[in-house]
């Protein structure tokens, strides 16, 4: 049965993903995600019951460095913090998410 | 000063004292000048190169060993703007990200400059490589060198352009599902998609993690070697590196080449198995032997592919929130929301076993059948798209037509193997057109072998529009 996301569907999945959409948006984004939903239909044709999934392809398994600190290849904390304009103490400003009365 | 069209070529116009450096590079910001309607670039790093030209010349006229220990003495290279370039905005060509000023850059531009190479410039390319066309740039499409009415193939537009119209040598790309491929192909000239895990990824905006290679577009298959003889290897920081160099396997003289059927039954134009069949022909009259082969589920491998690949852009765009570098959400555009949004929902609770569980297993078959077609063939061929380069404009109202253009690229991708995208000939109407040649892991070797005994024996990589 072909899925066809609601403009409901659609707010719900901007707001788990953090994104403001405009009306506009919300209406193009409806029958476009729902047309490439739909294409993904195909896949049920394959049957992969016993099938394990991949998730990376080279096999590499704990991949581990020595747990020192390496000068060379930390970056000092003017630099970690140079692509920001609100900066206070060295430390990043972020927005209020918790209010007051909470 | 004569263009050169490989590096090989710039060394003896070097070695010959041709030109200067700076004389080369006067030539390079000329090009790129008069060539600044293609829209390869977003920064042009002029004063960057000629600070950099400037100790490299004082290297070439005192180091008698100068060329032997700088392998890329001099060589021009145009870096994607998804590599991160200490000290030179690196955008992803996404207004997310118009201001930001790396502190550290990525391994990939590191080694080249440790060999010699001088940065001209960071080229456009499809926003956070989000596109197979070049169209989704915040920063404006780049126009195809061989007609501008066409696109040149993305998301690696501007590093494809950059090298078909002599703007740089070698410009680094990335390929998560024919990026580096796609506009190679589009614009006649050699692109490396390599091996998962060959070369580090340490540094470059993250697509989709398990998907993404750090590959190279180039003239020539040498030079092509060339490049990734010096970006491959661990790094100590991307901890899916391989080292796979010590391993000297040898290359047959006559190799067995598979076709994989499916891309062939797949709605394909007609001038695109043209350059198939006349790939084929070549083949054979060299002595290799071609046969067809079967991937049943690669038929499938675009739909896994964009259920993966949006599933992991949800998560690695998930750090852009204007708190320690670039712009708000709010600055995303069309394509990358489209690709969070998807991802979102192929992850969310209810749907997540019947779409990214399954195209995880999707992808388990086809490594299997990948696998099992390897056991008899020494290499895969195929054509790159199904469809000739299209005019600008034409299919962005429609992203899963859009989308479509990458089926044939998916495979290597989902299962890792490295893919060498070579031109072998022009449409009717003047259009580059060309075939890809897949390898087994690692064996990138075979792929640079093939294709140079190709090209030592054909020059449509040679041809400039």
């Amino acid at each position: 049965m072909p899925m066809n996301l609601s403009t409901s569907d659609v707010l719900r999945l901007a707001a788990l993903a953090n994104l403001t959409l405009a009306k506009k948006e919300v209406d193009i984004l409806k029958s476009q995600l729902s047309n490439v939903i739909n294409y993904f239909e195909e896949l049920k044709k394959l049957r992969t019951d016993d099938v394990a999934p991949t998730s990376r392809t080279t096999g590499l398994e704990g991949v581990l460095r020595d747990d020192q600190v390496d000068t060379e290849r930390i970056l000092s904390v003017e630099d970690a913090t140079s692509g920001s304009e609100k900066i206070h103490n060295n430390t990043f400003v972020v927005a209020q998410v918790i209010t007051k009365d909470q | 000063m004569n263009t050169p069209l490989t590096v090989s070529e710039l060394h003896t116009a070097l070695k010959n004292k041709n030109y200067s450096l700076t004389g080369m590079l006067d030539g390079y910001f000329a090009r790129i000048n008069s060539n600044r309607d293609l829209n390869a670039f977003i920064t042009v790093t002029r004063d960057y190169a000629y600070k950099k030209a400037g100790a490299l010349q004082e290297v070439l006229t005192n180091n008698p060993n100068a060329f032997a220990e700088f392998p890329l003495l001099g060589v021009p290279i145009a870096m994607k703007d998804m590599y991160l370039t200490k000290g030179i905005r690196t955008t992803a060509a996404s207004r997310v990200l118009e201001s930001y000023v790396p502190a550290y850059s990525s391994t990939v531009f590191e080694r080249l400059e440790n060999a010699g190479a001088i940065l001209v410039g960071k080229t456009n390319c499809d926003a956070w490589a989000h596109g197979s066309s070049g169209e989704n740039s915040d920063f404006g499409s780049t126009k195809n060198p061989w007609n501008k009415e066409y696109v040149p193939g993305g998301s690696s537009s501007g590093s494809a352009v950059a090298v078909a119209a002599n703007l740089a040598l070698v410009s680094p790309g990335s390929d998560t599902c024919g990026s580096i491929r796609l506009p190679a192909n589009y614009c006649g000239v050699t692109g490396l998609k390599p091996t998962y895990g060959a070369v580090s990824r340490y540094g470059v905006v993250a697509m989709a993690s398990s998907l993404d290679t750090m590959g190279h577009i180039t003239r020539s298959v040498a030079d092509s070697e060339r490049i990734f003889m010096i970006t491959a290897g661990p790094d100590g920081k991307d901890s899916t590196l391989v080292d796979f160099r010590s391993g000297k396997h040898g290359v047959n003289k006559k190799l067995k080449v598979g076709i994989p059927k499916e891309f062939i039954e797949q709605g394909v134009d007609r001038e695109v198995r043209g350059a198939l069949e006349s790939f084929i022909k070549w083949l054979e009259n060299a002595g290799h032997k071609v046969s067809e082969v079967s991937l049943p589920s690669s038929k499938y491998a675009n739909s896994a592919y964009y259920i993966i690949q949006p599933a992991e852009v949800s998560s690695n765009l998930g750090r852009y929130d204007g708190v320690r570098y670039g712009l708000a959400r709010d600055a995303f555009g069309m394509e990358a929301k489209r690709r969070i949004m998807l991802g979102t929902f192929a992850l969310s609770s209810g749907y997540y076993d019947a779409y990214y569980d399954k195209a995880m297993k999707v992808r388990t078959l086809l490594i299997n059948e990948v696998e099992k077609v390897y056991e008899d063939a020494d290499l895969l061929l195929a054509p790159v798209a199904p469809t000739l380069p299209f005019k600008l404009v034409e299919k962005v109202t429609d992203p899963l037509k859009m989308y479509l253009t990458d089926i044939f690229a998916a495979t290597a991708n989902l299962t890792g193997i490295p893919s060498l995208a070579l031109p072998n000939g022009f449409t009717k109407d003047n259009l580059p057109v060309g075939i890809q040649l897949m390898g087994k892991k690692f064996g990138e070797k075979v792929l640079f072998s093939l294709g140079k005994q190709f090209q030592s024996q054909t020059d449509y990589h040679l041809k400039t529009p």
